[in-house]
């Protein structure tokens, strides 16, 4: 090979990339465009309304925002969501773990029965799902059935329309999007790691403690994240499970927007819903980020 | 050296201290007594028996998917065989967990914790069989100079070279003071002369402690240099267990003789045997004695004469055993010139004869004679046996 042809033939390749990264991107303009068009558009006017200082519309201000602020009421709302978020997250986590930590440890067959376990609930509709759990938790369902049966209820226990019932409700349905970045990152992990910790003297306990948790850090978070976001504006499980006994933030736009008619007020909750989520995740990915550092070595 | 001493309390009975002080031999025999193992219907490892000394380096020599990992794999406790027995000293180890063997292990791939220091890696094993905070520090600190990583202690494994991995490796599985030190395959990611730095350091290391030491590798040459014994597997079985001049000078299988070293195989015919001696006429129109070390080749059976290239002499004048043929190549490769050979029969043999500068090689088209050394370097073979 002569030089020209050695320096043509490192040029080349490089080269080629360099016009493909350089056209490629005109591939991303129709999405791009749907997103203006869809997303970033109806984001502005939302923004745009909730500027408006009364319900008629007829002046700007910060009024919402400051209806919003002044309220305890509001406060606790948001709260309340925040928390719920919270709360369903962590439990999914903890029953998540060990469904995904199982997947990874079992034998090609098991693992097709538990994906089909795990991923059957994306394939209903949430709905569906929903009044599922209304089957299982309400006055005549299938808990209260059983236990009343068995004498361990004197009369059927209330719960649906409670927080506990929701919070069991949204683990349940959230579930897939925690176990699966959790299969994905454990998947991952060499199994010579075990290995090594059991053949230094480390028992299994110490062996997940140190090497298999951390090392699975950045998949809890990525799971955390989606879990979190999904649940805190998960509209019709909130409603239909949770009923008009209590209120979150997804139905409180709804009430301000379909029912009292308060564009601007539901506007400006929802940015500050959006805001205080997007807050949340922000600090999610902070910690996914100084974990990831050593997982991809 | 006292703190060292007592760096480790020793909750397994089986792992013996060894420490830098104590010089003498510290590891222990190992005993594989008819090892099965089976994956589902196909057989990894099939009846092997090895009988390992204390203090012993030995290689498990293989080709690729022979079993050799399989087999360090059951030894150290993560795998149970289907048949046989492990004995540890004098200890049938087959319901101990890893923990409990004694083993100190470093994996092919290293298998260092990447969310961990050197240091903290190095002092894995120790915490784990609670040493007490200020012995922990210590040994690591001996372990880390041990291997002469001392800088590197706040290194995680990605911001270390290949060699510095393997290492730190070393030191982790040795700084539980293992009596049984297992490699799988642990030159294989370094280049060439890191490779044979870190064989004398390993060989130094393990000759200063005494440890019993296996370890698996597909490199010949690594076995002849580093390994006391060498144990020769083909597809899940044992070959042969012998020194290195045992599998290199007197190799028991065709396998062997072709997969240690490089061996001319030449076909022929059984004349005549007794004691051990086979005479056998060859193909290429030769009568050449040769040893067997199968009982199974009989007069009239089909054979394979082993020679090695360095056993056979180039002759001029004729005289009886020998082979005719033409020179074809001649490859001179420093301190040796390799010459194909064309026999009659169509095939070919090759030889190597000590260069000397300044002589002229032997040109293509030369008619040559060739003749082995002596019958005891030629190795006679049922043609059926093995690869
Ligand atoms: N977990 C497993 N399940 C099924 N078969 C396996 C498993 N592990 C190994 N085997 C099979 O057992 C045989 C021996 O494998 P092993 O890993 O011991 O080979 P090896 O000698 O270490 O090879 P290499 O030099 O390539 O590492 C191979 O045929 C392999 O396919
Ligand atoms: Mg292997």
């Amino acid at each position: 090979m002569t030089a020209a042809a050695i320096t043509a033939g490192l040029a080349g390749p490089a080269t080629a990339a360099r016009t493909r990264i350089g056209r490629e991107w005109t591939l991303a303009l129709p999405l791009a465009a749907f997103f203006a068009v869809f997303f970033v558009t109806p984001l502005l006017l939302l923004v745009a309304v909730s500027l408006f200082a009364d319900a008629e519309m007829t002046r700007f201000g910060l009024d919402q925002y400051v209806r919003f602020f002044g309220d305890a009421f509001n406060l606790a709302v948001l709260g309340s969501t925040l928390y719920l978020g919270v709360k369903v997250t962590a439990l999914t986590l903890l029953f998540g773990y060990p469904l995904a930590w199982l997947y990874t440890r079992s034998g090609p067959r098991m693992q097709s029965a538990l994906i089909l376990v795990i991923i059957l609930p994306l394939l209903t509709s949430v709905v569906v799902r929903t009044f599922a759990w209304i089957v299982i938790l309400g006055r005549d369902g299938i808990v209260n059935t059983l236990l009343l049966s068995l004498g361990l209820a004197e009369t059927p226990l209330r719960l649906l329309y409670t927080e506990g019932g929701l919070v069991a409700a949204l683990v349940q349905v959230q579930m897939p999007l925690m176990v699966l970045p959790l299969i994905t990152t454990l998947s991952r992990l060499d199994p010579n790691l075990l290995d090594a910790s059991a053949a230094l003297g480390a028992g299994p306990w110490r062996g997940f403690w140190k090497v298999t948790l951390p090392l699975s850090l950045p998949g809890i978070v990525a799971g955390c994240l989606l879990t979190y976001a999904a649940s805190v504006t998960a509209f019709i499980t909130q409603s239909l499970v949770g009923g008009g006994q209590m209120l979150f933030m997804p139905q409180y736009i709804y009430q301000q927007t379909i029912t009292l008619h308060n564009w601007p007020f539901a506007a400006a909750i929802s940015i500050v819903f959006m805001v205080s989520v997007l807050g949340v995740v922000m600090l999610f990915n902070l910690l996914g980020r100084a974990s990831k550092g050593y997982v991809h070595a | 050296m006292a703190a060292l001493q007592s760096a480790l309390p020793h909750r397994h009975a089986a792992p013996q201290p060894v420490t830098e002080a104590s010089a003498a031999p510290a590891g222990v025999a190992v005993t594989l007594d008819g090892i099965t193992h089976r994956f589902g219907a196909s057989t990894a490892v099939d009846n092997v028996t090895l009988e390992i000394k204390a203090g012993e380096l030995v290689a498990l020599l293989g080709p690729s998917g022979c079993g050799k990992t399989t087999l360090l794999r059951i030894l150290a406790g993560f795998q149970t065989q289907t048949l046989g027995r492990v004995v540890i000293g004098d200890r049938v180890v087959d319901s101990l967990p890893p923990a409990g063997r004694g083993v100190g292990i470093v994996f092919q791939n290293y298998a260092l914790f990447p969310h961990m220091t050197v240091a903290q890696n190095v002092a894995y094993g120790l915490e784990a069989r609670g040493a007490a905070k200020d012995a922990v520090r210590a040994r690591v600190e001996a372990m880390l100079a041990l291997v002469k990583l001392d800088a590197m202690r706040d290194r995680f494994p990605k911001q270390l070279s290949g060699g510095q991995q393997q290492r730190v490796a070393l030191a982790r599985a040795l700084a539980i003071r293992p009596s049984i030190l297992l490699l799988d395959e642990p030159f294989a990611a370094l280049d060439k002369n890191l490779r044979l730095d870190m064989q004398i350091e390993i060989k130094q290391l393990q000759r200063r402690f005494g440890i019993t030491t296996i370890m698996v590798t597909h490199d010949q040459e690594e076995a002849l240099s580093m390994a006391d014994r060498i144990a020769v597997l083909s597809r899940g079985r044992l070959e042969q267990f012998g020194t290195p001049e045992d599998v290199y000078d007197r190799p028991a299988t065709l396998f062997v003789n072709g997969f240690v070293g490089s061996a001319n195989q030449l076909k022929g015919r059984v004349l005549r045997v007794s004691g051990g001696v086979a005479e056998v006429a060859l193909e290429a129109g030769t009568l050449l004695s040769a040893v067997t070390p199968d009982a199974g080749l009989a007069v009239g059976d089909p054979a394979i004469l082993c020679v090695r290239p360095e056993n056979l002499r180039l002759a001029t004048e004729a005289a009886p055993q020998q082979i005719a043929g033409t020179v074809e190549l001649a490859l001179p490769l420093g301190p040796v010139v390799v010459y194909e050979v064309r026999t009659p029969d169509g095939g070919q043999v090759k030889v190597t004869e000590p260069r000397v500068a300044g002589a002229a090689l032997r040109a293509p088209g030369t008619p040559v004679r060739l003749h082995p050394v002596s019958p005891q370097t030629c190795r006679a073979f049922p043609v059926s046996a093995g690869a």
